[in-house]
């Protein structure tokens, strides 16, 4: 008996040594662990046996048992890898070919892009968005804002009107900044106030560096003690965030109504790192060797500067607006300041011409955003 | 404002080349625009004078005479001129070969018809100093043939062009100027020029032989005049002519010359008037009325109304006060007695005038700044100096001086406190360093406790009027680049965060990026057509457009009730440039009248508008020809959207002249209308040349965002699996799926926690007139694991409902 379970396992380890696939190796399986195979009746059998040999025998079955069990999964295992080593080898995709279906990527548009990037700036250095009305009185867009009464600014050819609207202060225009939110926010909000004003703003202009409708940011950081100085360096901020870590901003004295002193903002070209000099290569190709040739910078035309913005300290009359608010010209301070969406967008991305923003190509919007 | 450097350099000369002093008034608030060079272009030095020593008939041309000219270096030179008015014995202008003339051309020797010219004589034309080109320019006797020519005229000069803010006035004359250079550089001022009046002596009086009388003073704060007589009428000397030219402006004659030369120099407009065109002898100052008519200086004839200033004299409007004087007392070719007005008028009051009658001149862009009453006898002293000088004039003793003082002669000093300064600023100025500045601007101060006292100067007084604005003149000289770069504390007490409607915008924005659209941005303009071409009827809303006033265009005077006319504008640019399928979205305000009549603003909202047409996507190897865009594609874009702002909506269907009567719905929250989605009607889609359908969407975010999904609460989906179970109805085909949804949710109660149409089927297997749809239910307990048993009789109550409600059969 002993014998013929030794046998059985020669017989079947040679067998399943042999076999060449995963299907073959489960023939064997039946053939030799089977319900109907002869190994497993031996088991059944050996209650029948002698007692002496019962443990014999049957110790000596399950040991086969198990090292043939054994040796199944683990031939089962090689023959499952070789199968799946040779049915992925021919298995194979072109991974050069498009992706499908096709996921068409959107963009936003240039100007929101710049809008949010400058918006997330401001957001991070205090600053919270207030939003207010593109039609606008003009008593928010020109007299609380200290405009005089005959500032060429009013008049019919640079300022679109609403026809409805009432006399004075009551007449309706399409805002011509975002400045008239100034005056609105600190209505609603009293001192310490810190916000930027985005939105669509309108002038009676239209040619290659004018379109009637443009976007600013206006900005605006009111309490008792904030100076010119910190005007500076929160646009300098800005100016790093957006234009490079190593920009630097001059103020340059100006003069608007809103604000005294009140200060136009230069960045240093990002072309030209501010030397208003670029190393030209010559082009007459051939293959020859470049020779660098120093030239006027074409963005900031060799000033070394880029005029981003407008901005002051918030004028004492402008305040006088808003007693009610809590605000006193004689104790508030502070700084406004208003950009220009689109001259942001074209400096840092080198567009060259406005009207590109509202010709809405789509060979346009596809590069940005 | 047009800067030629020579005539800074008259009052003070800073020791810096033109770059830098460019530089340094656009650091200290006067913009430099650019510097240019008038005159001629190179080779200055070939420009000598000359004199004319033969002038004889060319052999072969009438038009050429072929002249000697001395030019002060050995031979004389050989020079064929085409003036008529060469001779011999003149002085005048030689351009020596090498000369570079102000087109940029450089003169070389040349035979004109066979006869060597060595040079040319100049006309004026040719140098840049005026306008004449008739006749060569004959300079007065005197400076030796040979003289550079520099030496005689302002030949060439570098120009600043120079942009003048509006409160500076007195920056628009070139010794205000120089009163900033000498503040900015340091390099010493001379005395104004109007420091020597002849006429001084006779100030008390007026002239005898005019009469004017100012009706109201609040229009026309001073008047001041006086009279010349002998005067001769030409043409001015080459350096003033010179001098007018380089600053922009065209010589004309000696009078009207004056009166250029000297508002360029001080800042304050002066009209001549002849005199003896004046009716009757006397001038009136008035408002003017309706009806009134005057031809100006520049031949127009103008209608006046009670808005403008004018002058009168016995024959009525003679001259548009601080605007254009008037044809009738033009000063002429045979003038001899001449007066000289100068007058300071009402800002506002000018502006309006040359606003309404669209004329600017030298003189009102001045005047409307709002002139200092003082300036009109800085005026005078220089203009009559002049007068006398070039015109042979005698001055009639007097000056006329009508004018109410009305107190512009005391302001009160303003307190400049340091602590202030450093306060406002965020860095000290030094006091000493303060009152240096503002002396050298021409400011009076004076030593207090705590700072300064300062006293206005007349020129500055419409400008500096508090002591923010004296902190201004401090900083902006001192030097804005000294400032340090700090940050403000941020004490409002709020993060700098957006709003969660802010934040929920740009959410929705993203879905639609993320899902390949492009955002577009279109003009808030649009044609008052709009309504009409979206089929609107009589009272829909979209004809409660806001109408402008001055619109840029017609195509551009009112602005848009809606996002979908940008949409299809920018839609069907892009379809004409070749691009088959298109999927835009803008996100911006729109523009209603107020449902308030009371409200004159409008009713804005901001609306998140999408436009598909063509293929949803890209055709690829992999999938085939695309479908095309239609009612579904935007419905899909609304559910992403709404979806993601955690909206919940249903779509229902309605009407909208603009869309597909068939495939336009509503998109509703509740009962509260949030958009419409469909496709855009045959028939408007066509007028934008689209014939295959465009699908739409527009959502009012000022309603979706309010509706979104607040702070999310947790609930238990996954301790306890849910229980998925499909099942087809059978229905009329007109029964919208939705209300399938709608009963199956009504019937399934509490267990039903989810149900959607996977499937549409028509056809023959469910026969005529009906439609299939396989439905897919989710049932879920929140306490317990549900099993068949526990969902049979709900799906039972299910397909009861299905079939009492909207006779629906079970299908297969």
């Amino acid at each position: 008996m002993i014998e013929r379970i030794e046998a059985i396992q020669q017989e079947a380890a040679a067998a399943i040594g042999a076999a060449t696939s995963t299907a073959s190796l489960e023939e064997l399986r039946v053939r030799f662990l089977g319900r109907k195979a002869e190994l497993p009746n031996l088991l059944r059998g050996v209650a029948e046996l002698a007692p002496q040999e019962r443990g014999r025998v049957g110790k000596a079955a399950n040991v086969t048992r198990q090292t043939l069990e054994t040796l199944i999964s683990g031939r089962g295992a090689e023959l499952e890898a070789a199968e799946l080593r040779e049915r992925i080898a021919t298995d194979r995709a072109d991974v050069t070919l498009p992706g499908t279906p096709a996921e068409p990527v959107g963009h936003l548009h240039l100007l929101t892009a710049t809008r949010r990037e400058i918006e997330d700036v401001f957001l991070g250095l205090g600053f919270t968005i207030a939003e207010g009305p593109e039609v606008e009185r003009v008593y928010y867009n020109f007299d609380a804002l200290n405009h005089d009464p005959a500032h060429p600014a009013r008049s019919l050819s640079d300022t679109f009107y609403v026809q409805g609207g009432g006399e004075g202060p009551d007449a309706v225009v399409l805002r011509t900044h975002t400045s008239p939110m100034q005056v609105r926010a600190m209505e609603l909000q009293p001192p310490p106030i810190a916000i930027i004003v985005p939105g669509r703003v309108y002038r009676r202009d239209s040619d290659a560096t004018h379109t009637p409708q443009f976007h600013q940011i206006e900005g605006l950081a009111v309490d008792e003690d904030i100076t010119l100085a910190d005007l500076k360096g929160t646009l300098l901020a800005f100016a790093r965030a957006i234009f490079g870590d190593e920009r630097e901003v001059r103020l340059r004295p100006h003069f608007f109504p809103f604000t005294e002193p009140s200060v136009e903002v230069d960045v240093s070209c990002f072309q030209c790192s501010g030397t208003g000099i670029v190393e030209a290569t010559d082009s007459n190709g051939g293959g020859s060797q470049t020779s660098p040739a120093p030239a006027r910078c074409n963005l900031c035309k060799g000033t070394g500067w880029l005029e981003i913005l407008g901005s002051g300290m918030v004028d004492p009359n402008v305040f006088g607006y808003v007693r009610e608010g809590g605000y006193d010209p004689e104790r508030h301070q502070g700084f406004a300041f208003g950009m220009g969406v689109e001259r942001i967008a074209m400096l840092k991305h080198g567009v060259p011409d406005l009207r590109l923003f509202y010709d809405n190509d789509l060979r346009f919007l596809r590069q940005f955003g | 404002m047009k800067l030629p450097l020579s005539w800074l350099h008259d009052y003070t000369t800073p020791d810096v080349d033109v770059r830098e002093l460019a530089t340094r008034l656009a650091m200290t608030g006067t913009e430099v625009d650019r510097v240019h060079v008038h005159g001629p272009a190179g080779g200055v030095e070939h420009f000598v004078v000359g004199r004319v020593l033969s002038a004889e008939q060319h052999p072969d041309a009438d038009r050429l005479r072929v002249c000697m000219v001395d030019v002060g270096a050995g031979e004389p030179s050989q020079i064929v001129c085409g003036a008529p008015n060469v001779a011999a014995g003149q002085t005048v202008a030689v351009a020596r070969p090498g000369s570079v003339m102000p087109d940029g051309t450089t003169l070389k020797a040349a035979k004109l018809r066979g006869v060597v010219s060595d040079g040319m004589i100049c006309a004026e034309d040719e140098l840049g100093i005026g306008s004449e080109h008739a006749g060569i320019m004959v300079l007065a006797d005197g400076p030796a043939p040979g003289t550079p020519l520099t030496d005689v005229l302002d030949l060439a000069t570098d120009v600043l062009e120079l942009e003048i803010t509006p409160n500076r006035p007195d920056c628009l004359g070139v010794y205000g100027v120089a009163r900033e250079v000498h503040a900015a550089l340091g390099s010493p001022l001379a005395p104004p020029p109007w420091t020597q009046d002849p006429g001084a002596g006779d100030l008390g009086s007026a002239p005898a032989g005019i009469d004017v009388s100012v009706e109201d003073h609040a229009l026309c704060p001073r008047f001041t005049a006086r009279l010349f007589e002998d005067v001769t009428i030409g043409p001015s000397p080459a350096w003033l002519k010179a001098r007018l030219a380089a600053a922009g402006q065209r010589p004309i004659s000696n009078v009207v010359d004056i009166t250029n030369y000297v508002m360029l120099l001080t800042g304050h407009p002066l009209h001549a008037f002849d005199l003896d065109r004046i009716a009757g002898g006397r001038l009136t100052v008035r408002a003017a009325r309706d009806g009134e008519r005057l031809t100006t200086l520049d031949g127009q004839d103008r209608p006046l109304d009670p808005d403008m200033t004018v002058i009168y004299d016995a024959d009525g409007p003679t001259s548009l006060a601080g605007v254009m004087g008037g044809m009738r007392s033009e000063v002429q070719d045979d003038t001899t007695r001449v007066l000289l007005e100068v007058a300071t008028w009402d800002g506002p009051q000018i502006n309006r005038t040359s606003s309404r009658l669209d004329l600017r001149s030298e003189a009102s862009s001045r005047f409307e700044k709002g002139l200092p009453p003082e300036g009109c006898m800085e005026a005078q002293a220089v203009a009559t100096t002049l007068m006398l000088e070039l015109t042979g004039a005698r001055l009639v003793p007097g000056t006329l001086d009508a004018g109410e003082p009305l107190g512009w002669t005391a302001f009160p000093a303003i307190a400049l406190r340091d602590a202030r300064i450093a306060g406002l600023l965020g860095a000290p100025v030094a006091r000493e360093r303060s009152a240096e500045i503002l002396t050298a601007l021409g400011f009076s101060v004076a030593e207090a406790d705590d700072g300064l006292s300062v006293g206005v100067p007349h020129w500055r007084r419409a400008d500096v009027t508090r002591e923010a604005d004296l902190i201004e003149e401090v900083a902006r000289i001192d030097g804005l680049e000294k400032l340090p770069a700090t940050i403000q504390r941020n004490r409002t007490g709020l993060p700098g965060r957006l709003t969660d409607a802010q934040r929920l915008r740009r959410r929705a924005e993203d879905v639609l990026v993320g899902r390949g659209l492009h955002e577009v941005v279109g003009w808030s303009f649009t044609d008052p057509g709009l309504p009409d071409r979206l089929l609107a009827g009589p009272g829909d809303r979209f004809r409660d457009v806001l109408v402008l006033e001055n619109p840029m265009s017609a195509e551009q005077a009112v602005l848009r009730p809606t996002i979908f006319g940008s949409l299809l504008d920018i839609a069907a640019y892009n379809r004409s440039r070749g691009h088959q399928d298109i999927a835009i979205f803008e996100s911006g305000a729109v523009y209603l009248r107020h449902p308030d009549p009371e409200n004159p603003l409008a009713d804005e909202h901001h609306a998140l508008g999408a436009l598909l047409t063509g293929p949803v996507r890209p055709a690829t190897w992999g999938d085939g020809e695309p479908g095309g865009a239609g009612v579904f594609s935007a419905k899909a874009l609304v559910g992403a959207v709404l979806g993601a702002l955690g909206v919940a909506w249903h779509a229902e269907p309605t009407d909208r002249p603009y869309l597909h009567p068939g495939k336009a719905a509503a998109i509703r929250s509740g009962e509260a209308l949030l958009g419409v989605f469909g496709e855009v009607h045959p028939a408007v889609a066509a007028t934008w040349d689209f014939d295959e359908p465009v699908a739409v969407l527009a959502i009012n975010l000022g309603e979706a965002i309010p509706r979104a999904a607040g702070v999310a609460h947790y609930a238990d989906m996954t301790t306890f699996p849910e229980l998925r179970q499909d099942l087809a109805v059978i229905v009329a085909d007109d029964v919208p799926a939705q209300r399938v949804l709608d009963v199956a949710r009504g019937a399934g109660g509490n267990l039903l926690s989810a149900a959607r149409v996977f499937d549409v089927y028509r056809g023959d297997q469910v026969g005529e007139g009906r439609v299939s749809l396989a439905l897919h239910f989710e049932f879920r307990a929140f306490d317990r694991t549900l099993t068949d048993d526990d969902v049979a009789p709900v799906r039972e109550r299910i397909v009861a409902a299905l079939r009492d409600a909207l006779g629906g059969e079970l299908r297969g």
